[in-house]
Protein backbone atom coordinates (compact mmCIF):
# COMPACT_ATOMS: atom_id res chain seq x y z
CA UNK A 1 0.00 0.00 0.00
CA UNK A 2 2.37 2.26 0.80
CA UNK A 3 4.73 1.15 -2.24
CA UNK A 4 1.90 2.68 -3.98
CA UNK A 5 1.19 6.10 -2.99
CA UNK A 6 5.23 6.06 -3.03
CA UNK A 7 4.97 5.34 -6.87
CA UNK A 8 1.96 7.25 -7.55
CA UNK A 9 3.70 10.49 -5.85
CA UNK A 10 6.79 9.34 -7.74
CA UNK A 11 5.37 9.59 -10.75
CA UNK A 12 3.18 12.74 -9.92
CA UNK A 13 5.98 14.80 -9.20
CA UNK A 14 8.07 13.11 -12.47
CA UNK A 15 5.05 14.10 -14.39
CA UNK A 16 5.16 18.17 -13.22
CA UNK A 17 8.83 18.10 -13.84
CA UNK A 18 8.84 16.29 -17.82
CA UNK A 19 5.54 18.74 -17.99
CA UNK A 20 7.19 22.00 -17.25
CA UNK A 21 11.09 21.73 -17.48
CA UNK A 22 12.21 23.37 -20.84
CA UNK A 23 13.36 20.79 -23.28
CA UNK A 24 11.61 18.09 -21.75
CA UNK A 25 9.05 15.96 -23.16
CA UNK A 26 6.28 14.04 -20.63
CA UNK A 27 5.50 9.78 -21.66
CA UNK A 28 2.69 10.73 -23.30
CA UNK A 29 4.52 13.17 -26.31
CA UNK A 30 7.30 10.70 -26.20
CA UNK A 31 4.71 7.98 -27.50
CA UNK A 32 3.98 10.17 -30.53
CA UNK A 33 7.72 10.44 -31.26
CA UNK A 34 8.17 6.24 -31.42
CA UNK A 35 7.39 5.72 -35.06
CA UNK A 36 9.59 8.89 -36.39
CA UNK A 37 12.00 7.99 -33.64
CA UNK A 38 12.35 3.95 -34.89
CA UNK A 39 12.44 4.83 -38.57
CA UNK A 40 15.32 8.08 -38.36
CA UNK A 41 12.92 10.47 -39.14
CA UNK A 42 13.44 12.58 -36.14
CA UNK A 43 15.39 16.13 -36.91
CA UNK A 44 18.19 16.26 -34.92
CA UNK A 45 16.78 18.20 -32.16
CA UNK A 46 13.94 15.94 -31.55
CA UNK A 47 15.86 13.27 -31.47
CA UNK A 48 18.11 14.18 -28.28
CA UNK A 49 15.27 15.30 -26.35
CA UNK A 50 13.76 11.59 -27.34
CA UNK A 51 16.44 9.81 -25.89
CA UNK A 52 16.89 12.58 -22.86
CA UNK A 53 13.62 11.46 -22.13
CA UNK A 54 14.76 7.66 -22.44
CA UNK A 55 17.49 8.19 -20.27
CA UNK A 56 15.80 9.58 -17.27
CA UNK A 57 12.43 7.81 -17.34
CA UNK A 58 12.29 3.58 -16.60
CA UNK A 59 9.03 3.12 -17.89
CA UNK A 60 9.75 4.43 -21.27
CA UNK A 61 13.02 2.45 -21.60
CA UNK A 62 11.03 -0.53 -20.56
CA UNK A 63 8.13 0.33 -22.85
CA UNK A 64 10.76 1.09 -26.21
CA UNK A 65 12.37 -2.64 -24.97
CA UNK A 66 8.79 -4.19 -25.51
CA UNK A 67 7.60 -2.62 -28.35
CA UNK A 68 10.83 -3.70 -30.36
CA UNK A 69 10.62 -6.51 -29.69
CA UNK A 70 7.06 -7.24 -30.56
CA UNK A 71 8.01 -5.68 -34.03
CA UNK A 72 10.87 -8.02 -34.38
CA UNK A 73 8.46 -11.68 -33.49
CA UNK A 74 6.09 -10.35 -35.57
CA UNK A 75 8.41 -10.32 -38.53
CA UNK A 76 9.97 -13.55 -37.33
CA UNK A 77 6.59 -15.76 -37.26
CA UNK A 78 5.89 -15.05 -40.54
CA UNK A 79 9.69 -15.12 -41.79
CA UNK A 80 8.83 -19.27 -40.27
CA UNK A 81 7.83 -20.89 -44.04
CA UNK A 82 5.59 -23.27 -41.87
CA UNK A 83 3.84 -20.13 -40.48
CA UNK A 84 1.65 -19.76 -43.94
CA UNK A 85 1.88 -22.55 -45.89
CA UNK A 86 3.90 -20.56 -48.99
CA UNK A 87 6.51 -23.41 -50.51
CA UNK A 88 4.17 -25.80 -52.51
CA UNK A 89 2.91 -24.83 -56.00
CA UNK A 90 -0.78 -25.84 -55.90
CA UNK A 91 -1.40 -28.03 -59.29
CA UNK A 92 -5.60 -26.96 -59.31
CA UNK A 93 -4.48 -22.90 -58.80
CA UNK A 94 -2.21 -22.97 -61.40
CA UNK A 95 -4.52 -24.69 -63.75
CA UNK A 96 -7.71 -22.44 -63.02
CA UNK A 97 -5.44 -19.51 -63.56
CA UNK A 98 -4.02 -20.53 -67.28
CA UNK A 99 -7.48 -21.33 -68.54
CA UNK A 100 -8.68 -18.23 -67.40
CA UNK A 101 -6.22 -16.52 -69.39
CA UNK A 102 -7.80 -18.39 -72.28
CA UNK A 103 -10.90 -17.12 -71.53
CA UNK B 1 16.06 -14.59 -42.36
CA UNK B 2 15.08 -13.22 -45.56
CA UNK B 3 12.43 -10.52 -45.30
CA UNK B 4 9.42 -10.43 -47.44
CA UNK B 5 11.49 -7.11 -49.48
CA UNK B 6 14.64 -8.83 -49.95
CA UNK B 7 12.63 -12.06 -51.03
CA UNK B 8 10.98 -9.84 -53.76
CA UNK B 9 13.72 -8.25 -54.77
CA UNK B 10 15.31 -11.60 -55.64
CA UNK B 11 13.01 -11.70 -59.15
CA UNK B 12 12.40 -15.16 -60.73
CA UNK B 13 14.91 -17.65 -59.88
CA UNK B 14 16.82 -17.05 -63.20
CA UNK B 15 17.28 -13.05 -62.19
CA UNK B 16 17.36 -10.55 -64.56
CA UNK B 17 17.74 -12.37 -67.54
CA UNK B 18 14.88 -14.75 -66.90
CA UNK B 19 12.32 -11.97 -65.67
CA UNK B 20 13.61 -9.69 -68.89
CA UNK B 21 12.49 -13.03 -71.05
CA UNK B 22 9.18 -14.02 -69.16
CA UNK B 23 8.10 -10.33 -69.94
CA UNK B 24 9.02 -10.52 -73.79
CA UNK B 25 7.27 -14.40 -73.67
CA UNK B 26 3.98 -12.90 -71.88
CA UNK B 27 4.15 -10.22 -74.12
CA UNK B 28 4.28 -12.34 -77.27
CA UNK B 29 1.55 -14.58 -75.81
CA UNK B 30 3.49 -17.40 -75.30
CA UNK B 31 1.33 -20.40 -72.75
CA UNK B 32 4.80 -21.79 -71.58
CA UNK B 33 5.93 -18.57 -70.47
CA UNK B 34 2.58 -17.81 -68.88
CA UNK B 35 3.11 -21.45 -67.14
CA UNK B 36 6.43 -20.31 -66.12
CA UNK B 37 5.21 -17.22 -64.48
CA UNK B 38 2.64 -18.73 -62.56
CA UNK B 39 4.59 -21.38 -61.22
CA UNK B 40 7.57 -19.44 -60.36
CA UNK B 41 5.19 -16.99 -58.33
CA UNK B 42 1.97 -18.37 -57.01
CA UNK B 43 3.30 -19.86 -53.61
CA UNK B 44 4.51 -16.34 -52.39
CA UNK B 45 1.77 -14.69 -54.12
CA UNK B 46 -0.75 -17.31 -52.16
CA UNK B 47 0.90 -16.68 -49.04
CA UNK B 48 0.38 -12.71 -49.37
CA UNK B 49 -2.94 -13.24 -50.14
CA UNK B 50 -3.41 -15.54 -47.31
CA UNK B 51 -1.62 -13.10 -44.21
CA UNK B 52 -4.16 -9.97 -45.68
CA UNK B 53 -7.68 -12.18 -46.09
CA UNK B 54 -7.04 -14.98 -43.84
CA UNK B 55 -9.08 -16.98 -45.79
CA UNK B 56 -7.48 -19.40 -48.54
CA UNK B 57 -10.59 -19.51 -50.81
CA UNK B 58 -10.82 -15.73 -50.77
CA UNK B 59 -6.92 -15.78 -51.09
CA UNK B 60 -7.19 -18.05 -54.60
CA UNK B 61 -9.60 -15.93 -56.07
CA UNK B 62 -7.46 -13.14 -55.26
CA UNK B 63 -4.80 -14.81 -56.92
CA UNK B 64 -5.91 -15.75 -59.82
CA UNK B 65 -7.81 -12.21 -60.36
CA UNK B 66 -3.92 -10.74 -59.38
CA UNK B 67 -2.90 -13.21 -62.50
CA UNK B 68 -5.08 -12.04 -64.78
CA UNK B 69 -4.78 -8.45 -63.85
CA UNK B 70 -0.62 -8.78 -64.20
CA UNK B 71 -1.68 -10.76 -68.18
CA UNK B 72 -3.36 -7.65 -68.70
CA UNK B 73 -1.29 -5.12 -67.79
CA UNK B 74 2.34 -6.50 -68.95
CA UNK B 75 2.06 -4.61 -72.02
CA UNK B 76 2.88 -1.23 -69.20
CA UNK B 77 5.38 -3.07 -67.04
CA UNK B 78 8.03 -0.76 -67.23
CA UNK B 79 10.78 -2.39 -65.69
CA UNK B 80 11.28 0.18 -62.72
CA UNK B 81 10.61 -2.32 -60.15
CA UNK B 82 11.38 -5.92 -60.66
CA UNK B 83 8.75 -8.03 -61.83
CA UNK B 84 8.21 -9.65 -58.43
CA UNK B 85 7.66 -6.12 -56.98
CA UNK B 86 5.07 -5.36 -59.81
CA UNK B 87 3.29 -8.64 -58.90
CA UNK B 88 3.44 -8.11 -55.17
CA UNK B 89 1.50 -4.41 -55.34
CA UNK B 90 -0.95 -6.16 -57.75
CA UNK B 91 -1.46 -9.04 -55.34
CA UNK B 92 -1.86 -6.74 -52.64
CA UNK B 93 -3.90 -4.17 -54.32
CA UNK B 94 -6.43 -7.37 -55.33
CA UNK B 95 -6.64 -8.57 -51.29
CA UNK B 96 -7.39 -5.12 -50.48
CA UNK B 97 -9.92 -4.76 -52.76
CA UNK B 98 -11.70 -7.58 -51.91
CA UNK B 99 -11.44 -6.58 -48.39
CA UNK B 100 -13.46 -3.55 -49.02
CA UNK B 101 -16.22 -5.51 -50.74
CA UNK B 102 -16.22 -7.58 -47.74
CA UNK B 103 -16.39 -4.00 -45.44
CA UNK B 104 -13.65 -5.75 -43.57
CA UNK B 105 -11.99 -2.43 -43.53
CA UNK B 106 -13.99 -0.16 -41.94
CA UNK B 107 -13.11 1.67 -39.01
CA UNK B 108 -12.93 -0.32 -35.13
CA UNK B 109 -11.58 1.10 -32.11
CA UNK B 110 -8.75 -0.21 -30.22
CA UNK B 111 -8.35 2.05 -27.33
CA UNK B 112 -8.69 -0.37 -24.92
CA UNK B 113 -5.58 -1.90 -25.44
CA UNK B 114 -3.62 1.31 -25.92
CA UNK B 115 -0.75 2.10 -22.82
CA UNK B 116 -2.24 4.17 -20.08
CA UNK B 117 -0.88 7.99 -18.97
CA UNK B 118 -2.07 9.75 -15.62
CA UNK B 119 -3.03 12.82 -15.74
CA UNK B 120 0.20 14.53 -16.13
CA UNK B 121 1.25 12.69 -18.94
CA UNK B 122 3.14 10.27 -17.31
CA UNK B 123 3.43 6.05 -18.32
CA UNK B 124 1.74 3.85 -16.19
CA UNK B 125 3.47 0.58 -17.16
CA UNK B 126 4.26 -2.48 -14.60
CA UNK B 127 7.89 -2.87 -14.22
CA UNK B 128 9.35 -5.19 -16.60
CA UNK B 129 12.22 -7.30 -14.78
CA UNK B 130 12.78 -9.72 -17.41
CA UNK B 131 11.69 -9.64 -21.38
CA UNK B 132 11.53 -13.05 -24.12
CA UNK B 133 13.85 -13.14 -26.92
CA UNK B 134 12.49 -13.76 -30.19
CA UNK B 135 14.03 -16.71 -30.62
CA UNK B 136 12.62 -17.75 -27.35
CA UNK B 137 9.05 -17.60 -28.79
CA UNK B 138 9.44 -17.92 -32.12
CA UNK B 139 11.82 -21.56 -31.81
CA UNK B 140 8.51 -22.87 -30.32
CA UNK B 141 5.04 -24.11 -32.13
CA UNK B 142 2.45 -23.22 -29.63
CA UNK B 143 4.34 -19.67 -28.94
CA UNK B 144 4.48 -18.99 -32.94
CA UNK B 145 0.57 -20.07 -32.98
CA UNK B 146 -0.32 -17.47 -30.17
CA UNK B 147 1.24 -14.86 -31.72
CA UNK B 148 0.03 -15.22 -35.28
CA UNK B 149 -3.19 -15.24 -33.54
CA UNK B 150 -3.11 -12.32 -31.70
CA UNK B 151 -2.03 -10.55 -34.52
CA UNK B 152 -5.08 -11.99 -35.90
CA UNK B 153 -7.13 -10.62 -33.25
CA UNK B 154 -6.23 -6.97 -34.34
CA UNK B 155 -8.81 -5.00 -35.75
CA UNK B 156 -8.86 -4.85 -39.37
CA UNK B 157 -8.22 -1.45 -40.22
CA UNK B 158 -4.77 -1.80 -37.82
CA UNK B 159 -3.74 -5.22 -38.61
CA UNK B 160 -3.79 -4.41 -42.28
CA UNK B 161 -1.19 -1.15 -41.89
CA UNK B 162 0.80 -3.56 -39.42
CA UNK B 163 0.81 -6.91 -42.12
CA UNK B 164 2.02 -3.98 -44.79
CA UNK B 165 4.62 -1.99 -43.41
CA UNK B 166 6.02 -4.71 -40.91
CA UNK B 167 5.62 -8.32 -42.48
CA UNK B 168 5.30 -7.03 -46.58
CA UNK B 169 8.04 -4.17 -46.16
CA UNK B 170 6.25 -1.72 -47.92
CA UNK B 171 6.86 2.11 -47.45
CA UNK B 172 4.44 4.40 -46.19
CA UNK B 173 3.89 6.43 -49.06
CA UNK B 174 3.18 3.26 -51.03
CA UNK B 175 0.73 1.97 -47.80
CA UNK B 176 -1.34 5.41 -47.81
CA UNK B 177 -1.59 5.24 -51.68
CA UNK B 178 -3.22 1.77 -51.38
CA UNK B 179 -5.55 2.58 -48.60
CA UNK B 180 -6.39 6.19 -49.59
CA UNK B 181 -5.13 7.50 -46.46
CA UNK B 182 -2.30 10.21 -45.45
CA UNK B 183 1.08 9.27 -44.99
CA UNK B 184 0.70 10.64 -40.80
CA UNK B 185 -2.43 8.44 -40.40
CA UNK B 186 -0.93 5.82 -41.95
CA UNK B 187 2.02 6.22 -39.13
CA UNK B 188 -0.36 6.62 -36.13
CA UNK B 189 -2.10 3.65 -37.05
CA UNK B 190 0.99 1.60 -37.66
CA UNK B 191 1.68 3.09 -34.07
CA UNK B 192 -1.07 1.70 -32.56
CA UNK B 193 -1.18 -1.43 -34.02
CA UNK B 194 1.95 -2.27 -32.51
CA UNK B 195 1.40 -0.97 -29.16
CA UNK B 196 -2.19 -2.94 -29.31
CA UNK B 197 -0.33 -6.31 -30.43
CA UNK B 198 2.63 -5.31 -27.57
CA UNK B 199 -0.20 -4.92 -25.01
CA UNK B 200 -1.67 -8.37 -26.19
CA UNK B 201 1.24 -9.91 -26.03
CA UNK B 202 2.38 -9.21 -23.02
CA UNK B 203 2.22 -12.26 -20.44
CA UNK B 204 4.49 -14.26 -23.78
CA UNK B 205 6.96 -11.58 -23.30
CA UNK B 206 6.82 -11.22 -19.89
CA UNK B 207 7.55 -15.45 -20.06
CA UNK B 208 4.34 -15.67 -17.86
CA UNK B 209 3.05 -18.02 -20.80
CA UNK B 210 4.57 -21.84 -20.48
Amino acid sequence: MTGRIGSRLGRWMKGLMLSNLPLMINCKQFESFLVDYLEGDLSDRQRAIFEFHLKICRECRDYLAAYGRTIEIGKAVFADPSADLPDDVPDDLVKAVLEARRG
Amino acid sequence: MLGALQERQHATPGGQADSDDIVVGLRNGSATHAERFVRSNIAWMRAVARRILRDDGLADDCVQEAFLKAFGKIDGFEGRASLKTWLHRITVNEALMKLRVLKRLGEQSIDELMPEFDKNGCRIEAPWPSLATTEEIVERKSTRALVLSKIRELPENYRIVLLLRDIEEMETAEVAKLLSLSQSNVKVRLHRARAALKKLLEPLLRGELG
